[in-house]
Parts: C-alpha cells; sequence; structure tokens
C-alpha cells in the first residue's frame, strides 16, 4: 500500500552487503520488513502476541525435533520412550516439559491475539484474508496438539484420540469409512499411532507457511492499531526497530517469566494424571477431560442434547463444534458497523467483554460432568456464543451509535497526552491538524 | 489480414487447442491416479484385517450377574450373563423407555442362551467403554458423556442415539462362544 511510508531505505555499507543485495537482497527485505517497517504509534500491549506466537512457533519446533530423536512411535515402546526421555535422556525432561507446557502458552497467546483482533476489529475490511489465514493457523494449531497429545500413549492419549476420532462417526453413511481411514483400523492402534506420529512432525511447518503468508498479508495493509484509524500520514507512525522490537522483546521476556514458572515450578498443573497410566483399550478413565484449550469447544460439543428432526444429537454437537470455528471465519462479514475498534462502540465493548467471559465459563464448564445444571448451563452458553456471531453482530452494527473517531492517529494520540498534561500539548495538536 | 479470417481462425479449434485439452485431461487423470495409493494407504492394512479373525471365548467360568470384557479386531465387547431378575427387569421396558426400541428377544443370546447379553464395549456416542452397574433397569453407564443404557445394551438416556451393536457372533456349544461369525 502506497500510503505506508517507510523510514528510511536499506543501505548496503560493506562489500559482501553489495554483493548480497545484487544478487538475493534477503537482507533488504529484512530491514523494509523489521527495522524501517512503519507501525502505528499508539500500539498497546494487546499489539505484542503476533511476535510472540512466532517465538513460540519456532520453539515447540526445535523442542520437537529434539524430542523425536528419542521417542518410538510403535504402541510397544511410545509410552516407556517418554519416560526414558524423562528420567535417562540428559534434559529430557526439561525439553518435554518445555513442549508440553510451550503448547499450553502457545495456546494462551493465541487466545490472546484472537480477542485482541476481536476487541480492535482487525478482520475488517482490508484485512478478511489476514483474519482468515490466522483462522487457519488457529485450526492447524488445534490439529497438531491433538496428534501431539496422542503420542505419550497414556490414558488421555489414547481415550482423546477415540472419541474425537468418534466425531466423525457422527456423519451418516460416509462417517464410519472415514474413521477407519483415519485411525487406519477399527480402533486406535498402532497405525494411528504412527500416522500421527508423522502428521505431528509434518503441521508445525505448514503452521510456519502460512505464518509467513499471514506476516505478508499483515505487510501489505499495515496494522491496524487501537483507533482503528488507518495510517494516513508519517507522523502516524513509527519504524519497528527500536519502537517495536523493543516492547516486544519485553513482553516477550515476562511471558516467558511466567512460561519458566510453570516449566520448574509446576510440570504438570495443566496435564492430566491420567496420562502418566499407559494406554488401556479396556479400560475408560472415570473421567475424560481435553486439554484446557479445548475446553470451551468441548462443553460446546456436550451442550446439544436433544434431537432436532432426523438429526441426532451427536451430530448436532459435532455440527455445532465445527461451527463454533467456523463462523469465525465469517466474523468480517458478519460485523455490519462502519466502526472498526471497540473503544468508539460502547454497546459493541459490553458485548465484547461477555463474550470473553463466556468463553471462560464455557471453558470451565467444559471440565465439569456433563450432567445436571451443567449441561443446562452449556447450553445457554453455547446460545451466546453463537447469538455474539449471528444476531449481535450484524444487528449492533445498524442500530449502536459510535462515539466519535479521531480523524488520525497522530490527533487521538496527541488529544490524549494533553488530557494528560493540561493545555500544554494542545498547541502541538492544533500545528499538527495545520499540517495535515 | 482481414476480419473475417481472424475471427474463423479464433473459433475454429487449432491443433494446439486440441493438445491443451487432451493434455490437460490426461494430467488429471494421471494426478488422479498417483493421488489414489496415498489415500489408499490409510485404509486398515492387511494385517489389521487379518487380525480380525472370529475369537473362541470359553464361558465356564462366568456366573449368572457377571460380565466379561473380550477384544475382537482390537474393540472390546461385553459378555454378560444376566440374572432372571436382571432379564425380567429388561423385558419390563417399553417402547417409551428408550430412544431406539428393539424387542428383548433380539439383544439376548437365542432359545437355548439367553441368559447371555454380547455387545460392542464401545459407547455409540463417542467410542468410552461404558462401566458396568447393577441399578436395575440400568446395566451400563458411560462415564464420558453420561449415556445410560439397559441390562441388554439398548440406549435409555444421554447422548448416545443408538443402541450398543451385536456383533456376529454363535454359540458352539453352551459354554463356548465364538465372535466374529455367525456361521456354527
Amino acid at each position: 500500500m502506497s500510503t505506508l511510508e517507510h523510514h528510511g531505505t536499506y543501505q548496503p555499507t560493506t562489500g559482501l552487503g553489495k554483493w548480497m543485495d545484487a544478487r538475493l537482497p534477503l537482507p533488504r527485505l529484512m530491514y523494509d520488513s523489521f527495522v524501517a517497517y512503519p507501525v502505528p504509534r499508539n500500539l498497546n500491549y494487546a499489539y505484542t502476541f503476533g511476535g510472540m506466537l512466532s517465538i513460540m512457533l519456532v520453539l515447540q519446533i526445535l523442542t520437537g525435533v529434539v524430542l523425536a530423536m528419542h521417542y518410538n512411535g510403535s504402541t510397544v515402546g511410545a509410552f516407556t520412550s517418554v519416560e526414558h526421555i524423562m528420567r535417562d535422556v540428559n534434559n529430557g525432561w526439561l525439553l518435554r516439559y518445555m513442549h508440553a507446557n510451550g503448547a499450553s502458552f502457545f495456546f494462551a497467546a493465541v487466545f490472546l491475539h484472537i480477542f485482541r483482533g476481536m476487541y480492535y476489529g482487525s478482520y475488517k475490511e482490508p484485512r478478511e484474508l489476514l483474519w482468515i489465514l490466522g483462522c487457519i493457523i488457529f485450526l492447524l494449531m488445534m490439529a497438531t496438539a491433538f496428534m501431539g497429545y496422542v503420542l505419550p500413549w497414556g490414558q488421555m492419549s489414547f481415550w482423546g484420540a477415540t472419541v474425537i476420532t468418534g466425531f466423525f462417526t457422527a456423519f451418516p453413511v460416509v462417517g464410519e469409512p472415514i474413521q477407519q481411514l483415519l485411525l487406519g483400523g477399527f480402533a486406535v492402534d498402532n497405525p494411528t499411532l504412527n500416522r500421527f506420529f508423522s502428521l505431528h512432525y509434518l503441521l508445525p511447518f505448514m503452521i510456519a507457511g502460512v505464518v509467513v503468508l499471514h506476516v505478508w498479508a499483515l505487510h501489505v495493509t499495515g496494522q491496524t492499531n487501537p483507533t482503528g484509524v488507518e495510517i494516513k500520514s508519517k507522523t502516524d507512525t513509527v519504524p519497528f526497530t527500536p519502537f517495536a522490537t523493543i516492547k516486544d522483546a519485553f513482553a516477550l521476556i515476562v511471558f516467558f517469566l511466567f512460561f519458566a514458572y510453570f516449566v520448574f515450578y509446576m510440570p504438570n498443573f495443566l496435564g492430566h494424571a491420567d496420562n502418566y497410566i499407559e494406554a488401556n483399550p479396556l479400560v475408560t478413565p472415570s473421567h475424560i477431560v481435553p486439554e484446557w484449550y479445548f475446553l470451551p469447544f468441548y462443553a460446546i460439543l456436550r451442550a446439544i442434547t436433544f434431537d432436532i428432526g432426523p438429526l441426532t444429537s451427536k451430530l448436532l454437537g459435532v455440527l455445532a463444534m465445527f461451527g463454533s470455528i467456523a463462523v469465525l471465519f465469517v466474523m468480517p462479514w458478519l460485523d455490519t458497523s462502519k466502526v472498526r475498534s471497540a473503544v468508539y462502540r460502547p454497546w459493541y465493548k459490553v458485548f465484547f467483554w461477555l463474550f470473553v467471559v463466556n468463553a471462560i465459563f464455557l471453558g470451565w464448564l467444559g471440565a465439569k460432568p456433563a450432567e445436571g445444571v451443567y449441561t443446562f448451563l452449556a447450553q445457554l452458553s453455547t446460545l451466546y456464543y453463537f447469538g455474539f456471531f449471528i444476531v449481535i453482530l450484524p444487528l449492533l452494527g445498524l442500530i449502536e451509535t459510535p462515539r466519535r473517531v479521531p480523524n488520525s492517529i497522530t490527533e487521538a494520540v496527541l488529544a490524549k497526552s494533553s488530557k494528560r498534561s493540561g493545555g500544554a500539548a494542545q498547541d502541538a495538536a492544533a500545528s499538527t491538524d495545520n499540517k495535515a | 489480414m482481414s476480419d473475417t479470417t481472424t475471427t474463423e481462425n479464433e473459433e475454429l479449434p487449432t491443433r494446439r487447442d486440441f493438445i491443451y485439452v487432451a493434455t490437460g485431461m490426461l494430467g488429471v487423470i494421471g494426478a488422479a491416479s498417483v493421488a489414489w495409493p496415498f489415500i489408499d494407504q490409510m485404509r486398515p492394512d492387511a494385517a489389521v484385517l487379518a487380525a480380525g479373525q472370529p475369537i473362541d471365548v470359553n464361558l465356564e467360568a462366568v456366573e449368572p450377574g457377571q460380565a466379561i470384557t473380550v477384544t475382537w479386531r482390537g474393540k472390546p465387547y461385553f459378555v454378560r450373563r444376566l440374572t432372571e431378575d436382571e432379564i425380567a427387569s429388561a423385558s419390563e421396558l417399553g417402547e417409551g423407555d428408550m430412544k431406539e426400541f428393539a424387542p428383548i428377544e433380539t439383544r439376548l443370546g437365542g432359545e437355548e442362551v439367553k441368559d447371555w447379553v454380547i455387545v460392542s464395549a464401545n459407547c455409540t456416542h463417542l467410542g468410552c467403554v461404558p462401566k458396568v452397574i447393577d441399578t436395575k433397569p440400568e446395566g451400563w453407564n458411560c462415564p464420558c458423556h453420561g449415556s445410560v443404557f439397559d441390562m441388554t445394551g439398548r440406549i435409555l438416556r444421554g447422548p448416545a442415539a443408538t443402541n450398543l451393536p451385536l456383533p456376529p457372533y454363535v454359540f458352539t456349544s453352551a459354554t463356548n462362544l465364538v465372535i466374529g461369525t455367525d456361521q456354527a
């Protein structure tokens, strides 16, 4: 986009730099993307999870590749090889705990990243494709995490795999053949474990590929910002380095402090004790629960306990669960509001925070047994989840009166700082307005 | 260069058009043929299918009121011997008590061996192994999502929509059961 005026141009100074630039201008691409690239001057810490996620992806791939050197992908050896990693392999416990907790922190960051996008309207024109690429990454992450959880071949691994591949039997006629195609047999067994290991190794690299597209699309449209107003002039932006770089680095270190606390002091807090029991096809654990990051979707699956016409509760539950993710893809077209950021949408703000609370509540319900009042609450919660997207988003844009949106990012920033320091900055605001 | 000739030339298929279409079609057929083995290899392989041979189950040690779990094709199956009371409680259930009605005779072993119930041990909801319970007329409940089955594996309530399926089986004698075929 022509409005994105860069802060400076790459000038190779060394002989090697000039030689490279004439042949493969990779340093130039890096300079343009991560040094001189203009970012809005008003970005807050909600805009830091993207960078964090790319670092987490690298960390997961690194620890994963190393763990695969010691892992045995067969039903006979899988469980013992994980214990072998924990006890015998040098620092194996650390690498495995980093990998297992890394998955959780990866999801924590991606949820915050998605909520950020929803709050500041990052999905709206012209960033629909950017948003959809993000949704694809999220789907790939879920598939990767699910298959990774099967690999230790514990009780939760086995029964989680049985339940999740069982989703496909909900579809009439084609369901059972599809399930057998996924499992490579009639039940979860050695062929299943082998192919899950293969795909678990493959998918992160596909995620990395989609991340490249995601960042490319981001750098074409430019980042959104808390005001939701597009970049209009160079005064609206600051160079990526040092401003965004140092901000992201600081947030990353804080994030790693939490991560390290989990890895070193409570590495199994987010896991399930049942997964330290070897898989047994004859005994189901008394309470099957997925990993915490799947709980809201699991609650939606179990909320549907009623049939509608010829559609069974089982099929409807599976459709609702898939639908809860599919609806994210069409979010850019469900929101009819002209105003991008929730900062200027008084009602959307309320419904958004309700959505967040509701999502957390669904997660809590997902961990409870599926009976009695929990089922009813899950049904209410599921109703709000879909109601938010299908009813509230389209209607609210038509009836809500938004607050006045500033003319530019610079105006918003200066208005804020003048409020803080009294009238002193007002002159500055006026003079910038004249310039614009 | 007259306009008419050009239009005529554009409308008539040329040898190059023919080669485009022919190459494209052969390419699609070729790609599909190559894709097939990649998909086909995921289906249950010969070793998995061979492991699906019928199995013999010795019933001598099973008393009325007991249930054992056996494995066929890598999946668990319940073999349960009912008491007179349990059969009676299951017989009292009517069409309104369950989500998928099946007459009790169709669920039991047969004339000579009607105290036996042989059903899949994977819940028809999402495949967990239900727990054997004895709160008549309830015979199984699933710990995962709360489906409840009667003494003969018929679905009473919960998210599962269908009864526990019956595998093909045959009694070769009063104390020997074969699961995996209904041919004696």
